[in-house]
């Protein structure tokens, strides 16, 4: 066991790990932040992405230790301060960019990683930017429009 | 996954000097790793970390080649890369998804050696040097067959020295669930040759074409390599394509690539 | 103009925040203090007769509660199929055991031999690879056509692996047959429909909670229809009576049909909780859910098409052999047969059909109902032999199928395979088609993208399907062993707000946003006063759950239902308040008014007056406003429309790109278009998946060659392009008070023949002699197609 600290959401944490905890475990288990999900176990679904240290990364693919003095943003630090959600949220609800929600704090976690990279992007970005996110309720195409929504929110 | 002891160190002495314990063995940006473990395929005692070691980071630019420090991720290729050599940035660039390029790494790629990786192909397309805590190794020399490379046991990526070619190109064709290289062919052209390589296809992993490479050395145009065939019975056969099929791709995609050189 | 509140209206989705902000409760959310892990040994050979199971190690490791096997579980009951089918002779299917844990034998790759409880999920792994198993293996029986052939049997107690042998309509057999004699004309296919995984993307979790201070159990489970989950378990496995078992299926992400069933793991988890007095937790890896979550489709199908010179269809017959795994999973023996055979006539007038099909044990994952659910297996093979027919007879795609339409002056329309469509009007959906999809602006896509050294190609088709599944004095003749009904409670608050309680499950459907539509308009408050529970065997009516396109037409129906009884009974407490007769009362916009007169009094009045019964007609009326309606479908609902799609093929490798797809549905009514929308573009990706990529492919030994995302191809972002999708055409249901159909299936029914043909269209424009590929049209196959 070793501890690990972090930053999340703007909030010191630690904790007592193995080795062998991921990221998605501390957040998960440790952390009750069940925000962040786990559809896969080969990396590719993308239903765990969080931000570390402003980056996307797949936190079922990283062990905590790898984050430790990190600043680790997940989907339940996506929100306004005062609780209202914020503009990438916002633009999935208004444009049903959800269904079942199982995947959905990683594609918002993307999302938002593809807009901080890319204020702009075009249909055909947005699809490519989001390969490593698996959708099987919304066939993609209202999660598109909702990045498309954010993205000109934010260029507002 | 089973337990193991973990260990991050920030030195590329440490992480050696880690690395001769027992049953260790290096995690990079464990893209491949960690998958591999869930499923209790590996179980190293101790995994050693590069993700402390800021000397094992970062892209050098000179006039001739590009070097790039082993735990350098794949976002970092893409942008720091393209000025200098536009297809590799392009190659990292289209490596899996953005998130799994946040994470992966240059020296995890090609010590992996996945048949179907992308990196093993600029390497030996370029003839690029790979360079570990003891010693340098031809690209020729290091990709021994699929999984297995001239790495030994304790042996260290630091960083990989890409020559840079006078005009080069990387095609993938992805494999429709993984979007690794169904087959991908990556053709540079020097001044003086030219070297082919085709990762995804080959039942011995990445190799180099050679009947191609005399070819286009000779004339480098697509029409150079009309009626140029590798041979089908040292291609995978798998649910996703016949030996046939990827015979094929082999010269589609080395003839796109030569195309958008 | 476009409503903001209401039925018609594109209402923000309730749900939405919860998901959006990470507070979505999903069943491996909940953890009960005191938890401990299961861990499933399966088997990694097809089949083989188990020798021994040594368990003593394992249950030695550290962290190691119990470790059970087959045997441990003597007296509890197979897990039950929910529907017997009577073959063509009138004898009832074979119907082999399906343990909980394997006994005996072990007949596909995922079978559970053992299970370990344990501290932590690694300890329970640990330990489980520690057990050891000793197998006698045995051949392992894959083909079909094999498996009928004689060799080894998957359930040596039946003697054979044939299922049933399924003969629909029996009694126009010979007549089929001699239609297809005789006909001008005949086109036959033989085809494949590909065995697919559903793959929602949360997977399967179970978590047993066993209070022995009260004997009750709670299962907390990722179910499509937590009732029916409660029944079967109860009833059927565990002996548990219903008051003693609670069963809650939470947010759940995404089903599909794959958690409709009831699984080994529920009955598993809530078992061993009770044994243990521990609550115990098992949640599935994607691996895992590979191997156990129930497949979809696999049909090998022969079809022939009778028809005259000019295209008029005359006879269909068809013959398939239809994949049901190991074991007969709940509804796994309807799929192939009632939601299959029923809908060969399509949207035409067909006058004869025969369908066969004989059902088949394999040591393959049970197969059971996938989105669709047999209509999609019935759309590709009918639309798949027209279009061939069309390219033999010379006609066009759209003209032949605009030939052969039920007209909309036929309707109620009794069909040749037992259903009556009862409203419709599929010459209007395609003449929708044309439009949205511009097909007439196709020969000008053609030329550009041969320009660019592309193949073009476009494919028609259309398809129906039945939905609103299912009235239940039908389908009890049919065979199933439940009703097929559905349930609400309305309950009325004292200050007037309102909760509706269902027997529907939303997974992805948004019942929590569209039920109150419906509600608001009946009772003319806001929608936000109203909220919608399920998902809860302690707090909903005994229901039927989601599936079949069934929620808004069933379920939809029961809520109006009930809030019709709710006014009913509100307007006698007004007629009181109002000292009036309640037959002088109108309701609307939600006030109580006396007819003729300026006497009103509120809603809120009204229901305060309810709970608060201090002036009130307690000689004739009960306190309290609160009702429970339960409504069985007078019919299927018949959900129909038609669908374009344009391809590009580069020849090179075989690639197939979908330049556009245009879908003109006919829903009926729409109560939240956004929705619906949403649900066909969902339904649509699926079918593309279907068409292109996804495959489950077993190798002969059984083993599963595409059990992970590695090899089983998702649809993704950019495979897709944006869908066209319309509603617009709608023959409201004429037997639901919503005159709605449903919309959940219909992407999925219609999308794969579409893409077939659009690529087999590319091709024969290109002057390749390609007349079919099997799906999954993957480059691979496109490209061995046309260099064949
Ligand atoms: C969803 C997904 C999609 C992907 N798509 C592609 C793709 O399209 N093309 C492609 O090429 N790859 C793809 N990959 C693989 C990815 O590029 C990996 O990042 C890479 O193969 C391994 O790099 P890593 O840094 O993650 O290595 P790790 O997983 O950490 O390690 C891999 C192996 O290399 C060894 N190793 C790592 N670094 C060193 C070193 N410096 N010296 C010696 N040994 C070392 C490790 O011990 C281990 O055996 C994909 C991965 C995922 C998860
Ligand atoms: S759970 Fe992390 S990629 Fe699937
Ligand atoms: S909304 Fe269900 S998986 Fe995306």
């Amino acid at each position: 066991m070793a501890t690990v600290h972090m930053v999340v959401n703007g909030r010191e944490v630690s904790g007592e790990v193995e080795g062998r905890t991921l990221l998605s475990d501390f957040l998960r288990n440790g952390l009750k932040l069940t925000g962040t999900h786990i559809g896969c176990d080969t990396s590719q679904c993308g239903a765990c992405v969080v931000h570390v240290n402003g980056k996307a990364i797949k936190s079922c693919t990283m062990f905590a230790l790898e984050a430790s003095d990190s600043t680790v943003t997940t989907i339940e630090g996506m929100a306004n301060e005062d609780g209202s959600l914020g503009i990438v949220q916002q633009a999935f609800q208004d444009h049903h960019g959800l269904q079942c929600g199982f995947c959905t704090p990683g594609m918002v976690m993307s999302a938002a990683a593809l807009l901080s990279e890319n204020l702009t992007p075009g249909e055909a970005e947005i699809r490519d930017y989001l390969e490593g996110n698996i959708c099987r309720c919304t066939g993609y195409q209202n999660i598109v429009k909702a990045i498309q929504g954010a993205a000109e929110e934010l260029a507002a | 996954m089973y337990s193991f002891e973990f260990e991050r160190p920030t030195t590329i002495d440490d992480a050696v000097a880690a690395l001769s314990r027992s049953g260790a063995q290096v995690i990079a940006g464990g893209q491949t790793l960690i998958p591999t473990l869930k499923n209790r395929l590996a179980s190293p005692d101790v995994l050693v970390s590069l993700g402390a070691i800021s000397e094992l980071r970062g892209i050098s630019v000179s006039s001739g080649s590009v070097v790039v420090g082993a735990a350098t991720t794949h976002a970092e290729v893409a942008h720091s890369a393209a000025e200098a050599f536009p297809a590799l940035s392009g190659l990292a660039n289209n490596i899996g998804d953005p998130a799994v390029r946040n994470r992966g790494t240059v020296g995890g790629s090609i010590a992996n050696n996945d048949p179907s990786a992308c990196y093993p192909a600029a390497a030996l397309a370029t003839g690029a040097t790979i360079i570990t805590n003891s010693r340098r190794i031809a690209a020729d020399d290091f990709f021994l067959g699929i999984f297995e490379t001239a790495l030994d046991e304790d042996e260290l990526i630091t960083s990989v020295e890409f020559p840079i070619p006078a005009a080069a190109n990387y095609q993938k064709f992805e494999q429709p669930a993984s979007r690794f290289a169904l087959v991908g062919a990556f053709v540079s052209r020097f001044d003086t040759c030219v070297r082919v390589a085709i990762t995804g296809a080959a039942d011995s992993g990445v190799f180099r074409w050679s009947e191609a490479e005399k070819a286009l050395t000779a004339s480098f145009s697509p029409d150079s390599l009309a009626g140029l065939s590798v041979e089908a019975d040292d291609m995978i056969s798998d649910v996703h394509g016949s030996q046939a099929y990827r015979t094929n791709l082999v010269a589609v995609m080395t003839r796109r690539a030569v195309a958008a050189c | 103009m476009p409503r903001d509140q209401g039925i018609g209206a594109s209402s923000a989705r309730r749900e939405d925040v919860r998901f959006l902000t990470g507070n979505g409760r999903y069943t491996d959310d909940f953890n009960v203090h005191g938890q401990k892990y299961v861990h499933f040994l399966r088997s990694d050979v097809a089949h083989g007769r188990i020798r021994s199971v040594n368990t003593l190690a394992a249950a030695a490791m550290p962290g190691v509660i119990a470790v059970f096997t087959g045997e441990d579980l003597e007296g509890i009951g197979g897990l039950p199929c929910g529907w017997l089918v009577t073959d063509r002779h009138g004898e009832p299917m074979n119907e082999p055991g399906h343990p909980v844990l394997a006994v005996g034998k072990v007949r596909h790759v995922g079978d559970p031999i053992a299970a370990v409880v344990a501290d932590s999920v690694a300890e329970a792994s640990d330990a489980a690879e520690a057990i050891e198993v000793d197998i006698e293996e045995l051949p392992a029986v894959i083909n079909m056509a094999a498996a009928l052939e004689g060799g080894s049997l998957v359930h040596d107690e039946i003697g054979t692996n044939l299922c049933y042998d399924w003969g629909f309509v029996e009694d126009s057999r010979e007549a089929v047959d001699a239609a297809i004699a005789e006909a001008e004309h005949v086109t036959s296919l033989e085809l494949v429909n590909n065995r697919l995984v559903a793959n929602a993307m949360e997977p399967r979790v179970a978590l047993g909670d066993y209070n022995a201070s009260n004997d009750e159990s709670t299962l907390y489970t990722t179910s499509q229809n937590p009732h029916v989950i409660r029944l079967l378990m109860g009833a059927f496995v565990l002996q548990i009576p219903e008051h003693k078992l609670r069963v809650v299926a939470p947010d759940v992400g995404g089903g599909f049909g794959s958690k409709i069933f009831h699984y080994a793991e529920e009955a598993f988890c809530t078992l061993a909780s009770r044994r243990l007095r521990v609550p115990v937790k098992w949640t599935a890896s994607r691996s895992e859910a590979f191997v156990t979550d129930a497949h979809g489709r696999d049909h090998v199908t022969k079809i022939d098409l009778a028809l005259s010179k000019d295209g008029k269809f005359k006879a269909i017959r068809t013959s398939t052999l239809a994949n049901l795994g190991a074991y007969l999973s709940t509804f796994s023996t309807s799929v192939p047969t009632w939601l299959h055979g029923t809908l060969m006539a399509g949207n035409y007038t067909t006058p004869l059909v025969y369908v066969n099909v004989r059902a088949v044990f394999t040591n393959t994952v049970p197969v059971d109902a996938y989105r669709g659910a047999g209509r999609p297996e019935a759309t590709f093979q009918l639309e798949r032999v027209i279009d061939k027919a069309a390219r033999e007879l010379g006609i066009d795609p759209v003209e032949i199928r605009r030939r052969n339409f039920v007209q909309p002056d036929q309707f109620p329309y009794a069909t040749p395979v037992a259903l009556e469509y009862d409203t419709g009007n599929y010459p209007a959906t395609m003449d929708k088609l044309v439009e949205i999809a511009d097909l007439d602006g196709f020969a000008a896509r053609a030329e550009e993208s041969a320009s660019r050294g592309r193949l073009r190609g476009l494919g028609v088709n259309c398809y129906i399907e039945a939905c609103g599944i299912a009235p239940s004095n039908l389908v009890g003749q049919l065979g199933a062993r439940a009703g097929l009904y559905e349930s609400a409670t309305v309950r009325v608050n004292a200050t007037g707000s309102v909760t509706v309680m269902t027997g529907c499950h939303s997974h992805g459907q948004s019942h929590e946003t569209t039920f109150p539509q419906v509600v608001s308009d009946m009772l003319g408050i806001d929608e936000g006063q109203i909220n919608v529970l399920h998902g809860d065997t302690a707090n909903a009516p005994m229901g039927m759950g989601t599936y079949g396109s069934r929620s808004i037409a069933v379920g939809g129906s029961a809520i109006v239902r009930a809030t019709e009884k709710i006014v009913a009974k509100a307007k006698r407490i007004a007629a009181h308040l109002m000292e009036a007769s309640a037959d002088d009362i109108e309701f609307a916009d939600g006030v109580f008014s006396v007819a003729g007169t300026d006497k009103s009094v509120a809603w809120g009045d009204v229901c305060l007056t309810a709970y608060v019964p201090h002036n009130y007609p307690l000689d004739k009326l009960e306190p309290g406003l609160e009702e429970t309606a339960f409504y069985d479908p007078a019919n299927f609902t018949f959900p129909a429309g038609a669908y374009a799609c344009e391809v590009e093929v580069d020849t090179d490798t075989g690639a197939v790109e979908i330049c556009s797809f245009a879908a003109a549905d006919d829903f009926g009514n729409v109560i939240n278009p956004m929705i619906v929308d949403g649900q066909v573009h969902g339904g649509i990706a699926q079918g593309v998946g279907q068409a292109l990529r996804e495959h489950a492919i077993y190798d002969s030994n059984g083993q599963l060659l595409t059990g992970s995302y590695m090899d089983y191809a998702m649809p993704r972002a950019d495979d897709l392009p944006s869908l066209v999708v319309d509603h617009s055409c709608q023959t409201p249901c004429t037997h639901n008070p919503l005159g709605v159909k449903g919309c959940g299936e219909a992407g999925a029914i219609g999308s794969p023949p579409t893409v077939v043909n659009a690529v087999i269209d590319a091709l024969q424009r290109g002057g390749y002699d390609v007349d079919h590929i099997d799906m999954p049209l993957s480059p691979s196959r496109v490209w061995e197609a046309i260099n064949g």
